[in-house]
């Protein structure tokens, strides 16, 4: 009998190296300055977001403009949840989730009627309407937006380095739960009807996977990751207004870019194009406007010449992955007899 | 009741200006079906093409018209053949990402060269002229002429598309790209064309867009999305329809307006969300065969 | 020899790395009906389609009275004199009968062929020529993609699977015509599934078999049994 098996030799190394790399980040604290810190916590953040987007539109088909949705919305369920039920504020990042998933479901019902492209523009004009709706709430600052107040901050943890601490750990382990959650999802039976779906949609539907229904799960999902994100993402700013939640620029241009870098449909992907985002913007953030031009430029380049991005090219010249995500037919000669028998 | 009669008016005039954000997507997303992400930014740049033309030679607005219209219609079809075309095919990412990339580009560099200070077109008397249509309602002249124009470029649209040879190539390359090569047309030609159409409308709405209010680089998303809404409540594929989409939505907003000035243009999203809910085919769909 | 109309040099054609044709040979003179049959899948579409610049070959050479038409767009070949007829005839839905025929003339080739000639070729085209074509009958719409092949004025036409789904009577009707065409100096190629059909319209008759030509002659010296060898490969 022959087996799946989804390890390569090279995944196995990256399996370790990840590992590695998730034990030093842990320790960061201890290593690493604030600067640091707030610096790492951002890319966690984003490569969160850009996971889940690529969940969305590289595996799914769901091409969404309009993510910045439920990023805002996790961050005013946050606000509402901690300054008007007093809620704690760690608890309401996990509370936020649940809720945006929640808010997804009629918002998928509406906007799944749009076919294609303009299902992007239709997500876009859902995230307007967020806005615009956040900005009639006046208990949470209307059109200008809010701070969290004081007396909730110290209820966190009483000193500000321990806060510190408190969100960079957050925002390591958010980041951690969503990419296993991605490649749990991706590795169950969802994960080869969502496979089948990126590589060839009318061959996944011809093959009886019901496509409308795990497009629709693979939304709501989508929206209870990036709810929690974006309550975290606000939670580490303390300010919210209508304008900074629900920024296109912020939580969908920037996301889109680093996926498409990094390499569309492919996991490891968004990691990629993370690093590569904020080295570029590290690196050009003097030069303003113009460094949101580059960046579109190259964008624009990358999605024409190398369509599979940065990691696409790796991973075709050297077969690499760095997560076990493929899978392959073992032959029955290689398999030990113990495990054959019951 | 002359209040509201007033309020009705202005939204059906600014629907006319949205009918032309409309026309120029739909135009392109039917001959080739691709969603120009892009299209609002081009508006806005449309209208910064017409503050140069007219601060360098000192012509009104609408005289610029004249010049405005070719340069966009050039851009167009420069794009679409040197960077669009390439974007075309099954898959539906590349058209999306590239022009949400253009759209970037576009916004980014109009900030970097005429910063991000508002500005306005001085179209001179005819912006203050009005006239008293029946007891108490009055009309703008410069709003007027705006939706007269949104109605024959709809006219002049369909007058193309169904009476002349080129029309009959958009169509027949909408239906069937392969077999309209057959016919000895170049489909990245033809594309082009109907960039170049559709550029050459963003002109004209961009132009009004600048006299009719203050513009500067970012608002061009918020233009794109009024399009795409009037495309949608006036259904796919119907020019007339989206005239109709523009006149709704520009109502809509009018109403809003008018209870809360907070609700305009959340009136106007909403009324598009209701239409898409409860007939997502639009109000006047294209009739098949 | 005299100087071939088309002569499709040993070509290969591919769809990605799948091969497709395999080295095909084919001449056709000036005034010639070309047969072109066998099963489904044996190449015979993809065939015309390179011809016309649909596909590009990837090994060999296609002559165009004399001048090489192998890498040029679809579009240009038209310009030059080829046309296709395409399998299930592929009218422009959105277009009127009359707007499918003028499209066809697109390409401005001078010539016999007028809407006037047309619609003397196929009368019952001149009465529906305000409908949308997706009104047509399946024998009306086969002319119509005729006529509409025949507007550009080629002097080389290329039918493919004109009898496909039609009443046997609708494609004798419509076989009936093509000598009217001939008359007017074109040459054709025409790919069938229906044999007798096939024999009984050409001169010459290619038989392809697994992308490769299996067999060719003159269509009244060749027998059922050598064309049935050919067609199934036993």
């Amino acid at each position: 009998m022959s087996r799946i098996e989804h390890a390569t030799r090279s995944s196995r190394i990256g399996v370790i190296l990840i590992a590695v790399a998730l034990v030093v980040l842990a320790f960061a604290p201890y290593w690493g300055d604030r600067q640091t810190l707030r610096l790492l916590a951002e890319v966690f953040t984003f490569v969160a977001l850009a996971s889940l987007w690529n969940l969305l539109a590289g595996y799914a088909g769901l091409v969404s403009v309009g993510q910045q949705a439920f990023v805002g919305l996790g961050g005013y369920l946050l606000f509402a949840l901690a300054m008007l039920l007093d809620v704690h504020p760690i608890a309401a990042i996990f509370i936020a989730g649940p809720l945006g998933a929640l808010v997804a479901i009629p918002v998928a019902a509406l906007i799944f009627r749009l076919r294609g492209a303009y299902f992007a523009i239709g997500t876009w004009v859902v995230a307007e309407v967020f806005r615009l709706l956040a900005s009639q709430i006046s208990v949470l600052g209307g059109g200008s937006g809010i701070s969290l107040p004081a007396a909730v901050v110290i209820a966190m943890a009483p000193s500000r380095q321990m806060r510190e601490f408190e969100i960079y750990w957050l925002a390591l382990a958010l980041t951690v739960i969503v990419l296993a959650a991605i490649v749990a999802l991706l590795r169950s039976r969802h994960g080869l009807a969502l496979t089948a779906l990126r590589d060839n949609e009318a061959a996944a539907q011809s093959c009886g996977i019901d496509v409308t229904r795990i497009k629709f799960l693979v939304y709501v999902l989508t929206a209870f990751g990036t709810a929690m994100i974006g309550a975290l993402i606000f939670l580490q700013k303390l300010r919210i207004s209508p304008d900074t939640a629900f920024s296109v620029n912020d939580w969908t241009a920037f996301v889109i870019f680093i996926t498409v870098i990094g390499g569309i449909g492919r996991v490891e992907g968004p990691i990629i194009g993370t690093i590569i985002f904020f080295v570029m913007r590290q690196a050009l953030a003097d030069l303003g406007s113009m460094y949101l031009l580059i960046m579109g430029a190259v964008a624009i380049v990358v999605m024409l010449w190398a369509p599979k991005g940065l990691w696409g090219l790796i991973a075709e010249r050297f077969g690499w992955q760095a997560l076990p995500l493929q899978r392959r037919l073992v032959p029955a000669t290689k398999l030990n007899e113990t495990e054959r028998k019951p | 009741m002359t209040e509201w009669l007033n309020v009705i008016l202005q939204g059906v005039l600014i629907g006319g200006l949205y009918a032309m954000f409309a026309a120029g997507l739909s135009l392109i997303f039917g001959v080739m079906r691709l969603v120009n992400i892009a299209h609002g930014d081009l508006i806005v740049l449309a209208a910064y093409v017409a503050l140069m033309v007219t601060q360098t030679l000192g012509i009104d607005p609408l005289t610029s018209l004249l010049l405005v219209t070719p340069t966009m219609a050039i851009i167009g079809y420069a794009l679409q053949r040197g960077l669009l075309n390439r974007t075309l095919g099954d898959d539906l990412l590349p058209p999306l990402l590239v022009t949400f990339g253009l759209s970037i580009i576009i916004q980014n560099g109009l900030l970097e060269l005429f910063t991000a200070d508002s500005r306005k077109l001085q179209a001179g008397a005819i912006e203050i002229q009005t006239f008293q249509v029946i007891e108490g309602v009055w009309v703008g002249l410069l709003p007027l002429i705006q939706f007269l124009v949104a109605v024959a470029v709809i006219a002049a649209l369909q007058v193309l598309f169904y009476r002349t040879a080129l029309g009959r190539a958009f169509r027949a390359t909408s239906d069937d790209q392969p077999v309209a090569q057959l016919m000895g047309l170049d489909t990245r030609h033809v594309f082009g064309m109907a960039m170049a159409l559709s550029l050459a409308i963003v002109a004209i709405a961009g132009v009004f867009l600048a006299v009719r209010a203050n513009f500067d680089p970012a608002i061009g998303s918020a233009r794109l999305i009024f399009g795409f809404e009037a495309v949608i409540i006036g259904g796919l594929g119907s020019m007339w329809g989206t005239l109709a989409g523009g006149v709704i939505l520009g109502v809509s907003q009018a109403i809003g307006a008018q209870i809360d000035p907070g609700w305009q243009l959340l009136a106007g999203h909403l009324a598009f969300l209701v239409i898409l809910a409860v007939r997502p085919q639009g109000l006047f769909p294209k009739v098949s065969g | 020899m005299p100087e071939a109309l088309l002569d499709v040099r040993a070509i290969d054609a591919y769809y990605g790395d799948f091969q497709a044709l395999f080295g095909v040979s084919l001449r056709v003179n000036v005034g010639e009906v070309v047969a072109v049959i066998g099963a489904n899948g044996a190449g015979k579409s993809t065939l015309l389609k390179t011809i016309v610049g649909l596909m590009s070959p990837r090994r060999g050479d296609i002559l165009f009275d004399g001048a090489p038409v192998g890498a040029a767009p679809a579009f240009e070949v038209v310009g030059r004199g080829i046309a296709l007829v395409p399998e299930g005839r592929r009218l422009f839905p959105s277009l009127t009968v009359e707007e499918n025929l003028k499209i066809g003339g697109q390409s401005r080739r001078p010539g016999p062929w007028t809407l006037a000639r047309v619609y003397d070729l196929f009368p019952v085209l001149a009465e529906r020529r305000h409908l949308p074509s997706t009104s047509l009958s399946g024998g009306q719409q086969q002319m119509t993609a005729i006529g509409r092949a025949l507007m550009s004025n080629p002097r080389l036409l290329l039918c493919d699977e004109i009898s496909l789904g039609l009443a046997p009577i609708v494609v004798r009707d419509i076989y009936a015509r093509l000598p009217a065409i001939v008359a007017e100096g074109l040459s054709l190629i025409i790919v069938e599934q229906d044999i007798a059909q096939a024999l009984h319209a050409s001169n010459q008759v290619y038989c392809l078999q697994e992308g490769r030509i299996a067999l060719q002659g003159a269509a009244r010296e060749l027998t059922r049994e050598r064309i049935s060898a050919a067609y199934f490969g036993v």
